[in-house]
């Protein structure tokens, strides 16, 4: 089962843990139904898509409200410390949050010492305290942007708001970003880079380049990578290697992309629902979306 | 007039030897610290904490140490209370000063670090806020998608992470591109 770990921006949105389902634009976990614009929502929604397309179990989510004060996700990173072994998990994918460096650690070794541990994925504020922390190694798959590959790639920045100009500067092309990121420990097992070519790479190099179909616009808007993250770590829990989900997931996500006809101004909801054409595109026939 | 004349002092005698930090229970104090001693004329910074005391998203603020109790004194009168007050003893991070601007026919992205915000330049109304990975940037865009760049809430003013701080500085080039 695939779990995912992430925050609602509502202050009064309680703790909840539980089975999420679809429901036309709304995502429904016990009694809550929540809107799906970017951020987790927008990561929930894409990867219930791809999970129903593959046939598997709605995704479980533990999800709390938090709108920037972190107290909601102290609350949520005690509760995983305590109770993250009860339920199985193949694959846990941790997203926006709240970086506390403390917190976390606590957090992460209960992972690790589940029985059977699951292979993790990171993005956003996960990500950027697993980089924090020295701990992204222990992670099988970071997502990161451009912005935020150059932060992984900067040894002394402890967030990306930090990140030397030198190292963001245009210049400085992906691959050689991916380098320091691995020189420097700063990186997952492997890492799929969102941008106008999509990367996957591991400490051997680039294994991959996605380029097509091209929308430069998705850039611009909000939710974008989140269904990316959402995508991949459903094929992940799937079961696909991370090699193959990662460019299938690429691939599937620039086909949304471009089947919604987007502007800088499209909202994220437009390309969730094209995921399941996308998804018959890149998967039906073993054909991987050849003619995209 | 005698605290006018001590900020202006404090001003043009700066060396990093004699800077002090103040240290915040978290980084909505920092803002609000920032705000009211930037409002002040404190000669004042916002920078990365040292190491010793990192714990997720900081911000710390530089100040001129001999201004601590001046500056402790008028924080407190809005009940604004830093947690540790540190001389600088190493080179403080810098927040993000490289900006990426691009332009999508009528839409301006301008990204600040890991935030990216676009604007219809023909309307002026802000129609994306995407990136970062703090729980206040779906809030953040939330409140600030469909509204006019006069009239959105500022990042600062809503935001509390260095997410929402980044996306101030990628506001700000957009309202001066656009607006000014």
């Amino acid at each position: 089962m695939l779990g995912i770990v992430g925050t609602i921006p509502e202050q009064n949105f309680p703790l909840h843990c539980g089975t999420a389902h679809l429901d036309g634009d709304h995502i429904l976990i016990e009694d809550e139904s929540i809107a799906i614009n970017r951020g987790t929502p927008a990561m929930i929604a894409a990867a219930a898509e791809t999970l129903s397309y593959m046939g598997k179990p709605h995704p479980f989510c533990y999800l709390v409200g938090d709108i920037g004060n972190g107290v909601g996700c102290k609350n949520l990173y005690k509760y995983l410390t305590d109770h993250i072994a009860d339920t199985a998990l193949k694959t846990l994918a941790l997203h926006y949050f709240q970086p506390d460096l403390g917190l976390f650690k606590q957090m992460l070794t209960a992972i690790k010492a589940m029985p059977g541990p699951p292979i993790l994925i990171a993005d956003a504020g996960f990500m950027y305290v697993a980089k924090m922390g020295g701990d992204a190694s222990s992670f099988d798959l970071f997502t990161p942007d451009a912005g935020e590959l150059a932060y992984l790639a900067d040894e002394k920045a402890p967030h990306p708001f930090y990140t030397r100009g030198f190292i963001l500067h245009e210049e400085n092309l992906v691959p050689d970003l991916i380098q320091k990121a691995y020189q420097h420990n700063n990186a997952a097992n492997y890492l799929l880079v969102k941008g106008a070519t999509d990367y996957i790479a591991s400490k051997s190099g680039i294994i991959a380049q996605i380029d097509s179909p091209s929308e430069e616009v998705l850039e611009a808007i909000g939710g974008t990578g989140d269904t990316l993250t959402g995508i991949v770590s459903a094929l992940i829990a799937s079961g696909m290697d991370i090699e193959s989900a990662s460019a299938k997931a690429a691939k599937v996500n620039r086909i949304a992309g471009f089947l919604a006809k987007p502007t800088a101004a499209t909202q994220v909801y437009d390309i969730i629902k094209e995921i399941p054409r996308a998804l018959d595109e890149v998967l039906r026939s073993g054909e991987e979306g050849k003619g995209w | 007039m005698l605290k006018i004349f001590r900020k202006k002092r404090a001003k043009s005698g700066q060396s990093k030897q004699d800077r002090g930090i103040l240290v915040f229970e978290n980084t909505t104090e920092v803002i609000k610290a920032e705000n009211i001693l930037t409002a002040g004329g404190w000669s004042i910074e916002v920078k990365g904490p040292p190491p010793e005391i990192r714990s997720g998203c900081d911000l710390v603020i530089e100040f001129p140490l001999i201004e601590e109790l001046s500056i402790i004194r008028e924080l407190s009168e809005v009940n604004i209370k830093p947690v540790q007050v540190v001389p600088v003893t190493s080179v403080l991070l810098e927040p993000v000063d490289l900006l990426h601007e691009k332009e999508y026919g009528k839409y301006l992205m301008v990204r600040a670090a890991n935030m990216k915000i676009t604007v219809d330049k023909e309307t002026q109304l802000i129609v994306n806020v995407s990136g970062g990975g703090c729980p206040d940037v779906p809030y953040l865009a939330e409140q600030m998608v469909n509204k006019h760049l006069d009239s959105a809430p500022h990042p600062r003013d809503v935001g509390y992470t260095l997410c929402a701080y980044a996306l101030q500085i990628a506001y700000e080039r957009v309202v001066k591109l656009c607006l000014v």
